[in-house]
């Protein structure tokens, strides 16, 4: 744990002197695009980092570059060919470096594969004093039994969810209150090692530091949920290229976050496979004819899809609209019926509001708010994220939700286990001891 | 598995080191660096290698000169002649010898100050003021200083004007003999006090022979009739002034004594000359007042 600690806060500390600069950039590596935004913060001043400023706060940064590059070497989420991510990361750095016309050093970065999975923490301590301090809050915190999750797993975030005292839950902050037994509940949130480190190798190969790590499916919650949502209760489904994420929010806390390894590539290869046309002509059609409802109407919409075979006189195939829908509709529902299970599995349906906001590239398909309605229940709405300042018009869509989402979550981090202090326990005994020594060795 | 070993057809992407010299580009000091270092760096560097020969930096030197030179020596800026003014024709001819300028000259190679200071090292001028006059005319106008006394010294007879400064030496007393006459050692440096003294002693003008530094502290007044009346060296003029009251109620200085002491102010003493006390206890007062009225009537 101290070593989490210590790389965490390293990166904590990171963050501070970018915003020192005031200049940070966000990498979202995504399976089918790389997206990467340079913000510029506009001092301290104007950046409060107490309660909300004006515009909830985002208006304290600005986009001043922005830069996207389709993805290669990246699958599911994960990084696949280390050489060519890194080749598309620079480009995509480069470009929004020359944009925004400044050079870069700190990256936030996000990545939505990499097989996250959740874990409630609960752990409860007893308080020598009758106020809750600062200090008993850090050991409530490091009172929370950490489950086996693993050697080749990482935390990526640890976000205290809740405080309870004596028989009061629900506390924002327990601090400074009375009581006997404080009790904590938290959210930890792990992923693979590897694919965290390759992820780092290939930021570190394009000489940059890294500032801050999240999960997208967290990140694109944060910018697509409005803040009831967050408050009262909601899932977003963020869908991406090569996954599908899915973070559950309650009183504005991630609760719960997972990943589905399926997404719009998928439906891309099914056409592909289905049509027998190349990838990048399904993709095309994909977007340009795509839809999950077919209607009568579809039947007589003839698509060409010109094989691109080398044969343009004989290879003239068409299909109707029909034909596309009934290929991706399925694939589709598949990705929607796994985000279902993975929902139950998670006990959304005992949440007092089950708001399901749809979001990513993929959520584009037209009528798929229909076809999430019958899967997922019956509160579904297609998310398109938050707007900052400076963003460019072309990255405003539902595509880019986890890097607006990442932008936000540069500018107002919230509290992990590792912004609170260590407990003073914790401190190493035996140097305090050697000190003591010391001093009475030679005075 | 894609092709590893074959580099890839077309890449989008920057190389890594095109990508390296794209950030460094973009940092601001390197960016001063090569904007404002480079091109300064260039300057200086060309210029140094350029003056790094003897010969080319001698053409440069004469170059400048004698660019110099044609601009200094137009017409508009010659000087051709010096016009004294306020001065004797003596001390203008004394000028003249002592501020050698070969005409006609560029005002520029003039230097006025250094001139004005030489000009007024002359004792006799009191202040130089000079100028270069439109038509190319060296103007000096010079203010003389005022003879106020004459000093007898070892070295000689001297003008000394109303500060004690010298002014110019004198062959004969005869030729000034409406300046007073002061002698002595630091007779000069007292100059003020000696006038103040003569003018404090008009009521017996006409038998002062001259004033008398004694010791370079305090005055004796002579009188004719080898008379002296010695001053103290605290307020002579009130002492000079208390004697002339007592002469002009007494006549003392009428007479037959040779010295007024007046040294002491709480005591002030007569020296009668040698026969004079023999006289007074003789039987008649007649000789002396005959010889009195006899040098009063010389």
């Amino acid at each position: 744990m101290t070593d989490l600690y210590q790389s965490q806060r390293a990166m904590r500390n990171m963050r501070r002197a970018a915003m020192q600069r005031g200049v940070i950039a966000i990498l979202d590596v995504g399976t089918s695009k790389i997206a990467c935004l340079v913000l510029r913060f506009d001092g301290p001043e104007r950046f409060r980092e107490d309660g909300l400023g004006s515009m909830a706060g985002q208006s304290s940064f600005r986009v001043i570059g922005a830069a996207t590059t389709r993805s290669r070497g990246v699958r599911f989420g994960e990084i696949d060919a280390m050489q060519e991510t890194e080749r598309a990361i620079r480009t995509a750095v480069q470009a929004a470096q020359k944009m925004a016309n400044v050079r870069v050093d700190h990256v936030i970065a996000c990545l939505s594969g990499a097989r996250p999975k959740s874990y409630g923490l609960a752990g409860d301590i007893e308080i020598a004093a009758e106020q809750v301090t600062e200090q008993d809050v850090a050991r409530v915190l490091a009172a929370c039994d950490v489950p086996d999750y693993g050697s080749e797993r990482e935390v990526l975030h640890a976000q205290p969810v809740n405080f309870a005292l004596d028989h009061r839950s629900g506390l924002a902050d327990p601090r400074g209150q009375n009581g006997h037994r404080l009790a904590c509940d938290m959210h930890l949130l792990t992923v693979e090692t590897t694919a965290l480190q390759n992820l780092l190798y290939c930021i570190k190969r394009c000489d940059l530091e890294l500032a801050g790590l999240a999960s997208s499916a967290y990140v694109a919650g944060i910018a697509s949920l409005v803040e009831d949502e967050q408050e009262l209760g909601a899932a977003c489904i963020d869908m991406g290229g090569g996954a599908t994420g899915l973070s559950i929010f309650i009183k504005k806390h991630m609760i719960y976050a997972d990943s589905v390894r399926m997404g719009g590539d998928h439906v891309t290869s099914d056409i592909a496979k289905g049509l027998q046309v190349p990838m990048a002509t399904a993709e095309r059609i994909k977007t340009f004819y795509g839809g999950v409802m077919a209607t009568g109407m579809d039947d007589r919409e003839m698509i060409e899809i010109g094989g691109d075979s080398g044969d343009w006189e004989r290879d003239r195939r068409k299909v109707s609209r029909a034909e596309l829908i009934g290929i991706m509709r399925p694939r589709v529902e598949e990705i929607l019926e796994e985000v279902r299970a993975r929902l139950d599995a998670a006990g959304f349906d005992s949440l007092p509001s089950q708001q399901i906001v749809l979001t990513g590239g993929a959520s584009q398909i037209p009528g798929l708010d229909g076809l999430a309605a019958r899967i997922l229940g019956q509160n579904v709405r297609l998310g398109r994220p938050l707007r900052v300042q400076g963003l460019p018009q072309a990255a405003t869509g539902a595509a880019f939700a986890s890097s607006v989402g990442l932008c936000l979550f540069a500018a107002h981090p919230q509290d992990e286990w590792w912004d609170f202090e260590i407990p003073a326990e914790r401190y190493p005994a035996r140097s305090l001891k050697r000190a003591v020594k010391w001093f009475r060795d030679n005075w | 598995m894609q092709q590893v070993t074959a580099p890839l057809r077309r890449d989008p992407a920057p190389s890594r080191a095109a990508y390296r010299m794209h950030r460094l580009w973009l940092t601001p000091v390197f960016r001063a660096l090569l904007r404002v270092g480079v091109p300064a760096f260039v300057v200086t560097m060309g210029f140094g290698l350029y003056l790094s020969d003897d010969t080319r930096r001698a053409a440069l030197g004469d170059k400048v000169a004698a660019m110099t030179k044609s601009v200094q020596e137009r017409p508009e800026f010659m000087v051709t002649l010096m016009a004294v003014d306020g001065a004797s024709e003596p001390l203008a001819a004394a000028i003249r010898n002592l501020v050698v300028v070969e005409f006609p000259v560029s005002s520029f190679s003039l230097d006025l100050e250094a001139m004005r200071a030489q000009i007024e090292t002359i004792d006799a001028v009191k202040s130089a003021d000079l100028r270069i006059r439109a038509g190319g005319i060296l103007q000096v106008d010079v203010t003389e200083r005022d003879p106020a006394m004459v000093w007898r010294s070892a070295q000689g007879l001297f003008l000394l004007d109303e500060t004690g400064h010298r002014i110019a030496g004198l062959t004969v007393r005869d030729a000034r003999p409406d300046l007073a006459l002061v002698a002595g050692d630091g007779a000069d440096k007292a100059v003020p006090e000696a006038l103040a003294l003569m003018a404090a002693a008009g009521p017996i003008a006409g038998r002062i022979r001259g004033l008398v530094r004694m010791g370079e502290r305090r005055w004796d007044l002579v009188l004719d009739r080898e008379q002296r009346i010695q001053l103290p060296e605290d307020e002579p003029v009130a002492a000079l002034e208390r004697v002339i009251a007592l002469d002009q109620a007494e006549d003392i200085l009428e007479r037959d004594l040779t010295v007024v002491d007046m040294r002491n102010m709480q005591r002030p003493t007569l020296r009668l000359a040698g026969d004079a006390l023999a006289r007074l206890r003789g039987e008649d007062l007649k000789p002396a007042t005959r010889v009195a009225g006899e040098l009063a009537g010389n």
